[in-house]
């Protein structure tokens, strides 16, 4: 008898990619399973959106393969799918919740719109219903009822991200790519983003892989790390061992260079 | 109800200061110990004698460069120095409490749902961990019109008890305690040693660093002497 959390739900082999002749990523492994976030942290240019990239099927990578334990196919290589399959999976199981939400959302369209949108890609088609859950989404991310007739363009960038994460999780999906989800909003807005995202994830039992610079998300959000540096993982571990006890000299470096307010 | 829950084989643990010259400090070295269920060892010594080292390398927060941690967890003796980290989080949530010395609050978290958390983790439901956590502050003295803050803004002690709160709520078969009762009045610790008590007499093994004299005659059954348990040079 096989719990659904043993098995992987996401697994990295080999995972490298360059440009060129220049390094993104290379040689990355690792087992994602359901109900568990990673953090990937890192300067910039370590290869973490590289990496980010190669995982959520938004960039080939140069060798190596990401293999996804579908719900019904049994495990995939998702660059062993056609296009049309890899666009299903993208708007059925996986959400990508961008550093700049104009980047994930529809400024053209209303808040309710965007939430609703994702809902009738996945085949919903009673406006009464989707509407009623627009709604719902909007109160659970603490955006007021009043606004889901407004642009997002209107809103502030709290607001607009976690319109975003709304509208990544409206489907249930599996699986969150997290590509900076804090970077760019003041301190406060920060702590309330990263509360509610902790909740969420916590509630929905996602698995979700969070690139950030910012080793306090990764305190709070992530329970694994993997420390990212010229393109290869130099340590990975529990958050609070590599934290707490880092022993590559670089992570030594990036600890130790956070400020204690 | 005397199993060994915690047995220690041959732990070492060395710093290796990579920006700082590479210099390398040997905290522990062949440190050897058991403790039995219903027993309170507690760990002696000087400050910089590695105690909190110990205690943390008991939690796999630590990477050991020797030896093995083992946890009795699920009813067997597993050794959480090489464990799976997902093996080791599922020894956090069911098996091993840490109160650490200071409370590491997340912002806008009431301390309800602070001391709450470990429990819900463990399925119990949010009404029911909330009524429990809310009974367990009262008996620390926190009042009512606190729970649901966001304990940033406390007092020392008052985060203190919070955390204890948190550490003690699910009733772990094993407790690692990092000076407990450092910022609270005598009142305060009278509660802590009550909890200690019976935390003991419910079967938990409990690993403890207390400062103060009074806690550690009132819990411990064995002190582990860290000057001769333990090693410090640099090189």
């Amino acid at each position: 008898m096989t719990n659904e959390t043993e098995q992987p739900l996401l697994r990295a082999v080999g995972v490298s990619h360059w440009y060129g002749g220049t390094l993104g990523c290379r040689d990355v492994n690792f087992e994602l399973h359901p109900g568990e976030v990673l953090g990937i942290v890192g300067e910039s240019g370590s290869g973490k959106s590289t990496l980010l990239a190669c995982l959520s099927a938004r960039l080939q990578p140069t060798a190596g393969q990401v293999l996804y334990r579908t719900r019904y196919q049994g495990t995939v290589d998702i660059y062993g799918l056609s296009e049309a399959e890899r666009r299903l999976l993208m708007r059925t199981d996986w959400g990508i919740v961008h550093q700049n939400p104009r980047d994930g959302l529809r400024l053209a369209v209303s808040a309710g719109g965007n939430v609703g949108e994702r809902l009738m890609a996945v085949g919903a088609r009673h406006y009464g219903r989707i509407r009623e859950t627009a709604n719902a989404w909007l109160e659970r991310v603490e955006i007021d009822a009043g606004r889901i007739d407004d642009r997002p363009d209107t809103f502030s960038g709290g607001m607009q991200q976690r319109l975003q994460i709304a509208r990544n999780l409206v489907t249930q999906p599996r699986l969150v790519f997290m590509d900076e989800p804090t970077g760019g909003l003041d301190v406060s807005v920060q702590a309330r983003l990263l509360d509610l995202l902790r909740g969420l994830v916590a509630d929905l039992g996602l698995a979700a892989v969070v690139v950030t610079h910012d080793l306090a998300v990764t305190r709070l959000l992530a329970h694994r790390l993997m420390v990212m540096r010229r393109g290869e993982v130099v340590e990975s571990g529990l958050t609070d061992q590599v934290l707490d006890d880092p022993q590559h000299p670089y992570t030594q470096l990036l600890v130790s260079s956070v400020l204690q307010p | 109800m005397n199993d060994v829950m915690i047995r220690v084989e041959n732990l070492g643990k060395t710093f290796t200061l990579h920006n700082q010259g590479g210099v390398t400090m040997e905290v522990l070295r062949g440190v050897e110990f058991e403790v039995r269920a219903g027993e309170c060892l507690v760990l002696n010594g000087p400050s910089g004698a590695g105690k909190s080292t110990l205690l943390r390398s008991l939690y796999a927060n630590y990477r050991l460069q020797t030896g093995r941690v083992w946890i009795r967890h699920r009813g067997a003796l597993l050794d959480l120095a090489g464990a799976a980290p997902r093996k080791v989080l599922e020894v956090r949530r069911e098996t091993i409490g840490y109160v650490s010395q200071f409370l590491r609050a997340v912002p806008r978290v009431p301390a309800l749902d602070v001391v709450a958390e470990p429990l819900r983790l463990q399925g119990e439901t949010a009404a029911g961990a909330r009524r429990k956590a809310a009974a367990l502050l009262e008996r620390l003295n926190i009042s009512p019109r606190l729970t649901e803050l966001a304990p940033s803004t406390f007092s020392g002690g008052e985060q203190q008890r919070v955390n204890i709160a948190r550490g003690f709520l699910p009733g772990y078969p094993v407790l690692l305690l990092d000076e407990p009762t450092a910022s609270l009045d005598a009142a305060n610790r009278a509660v802590v040693i009550g909890l200690i008590e019976e935390a003991k007499a419910n079967g938990a093994a409990v690993v403890g660093i207390f400062h103060d004299a009074e806690v550690r005659d009132a819990v411990a059954n064995t002190v582990l002497d860290m000057v001769e348990a333990a090693t410090e040079s640099a090189a």
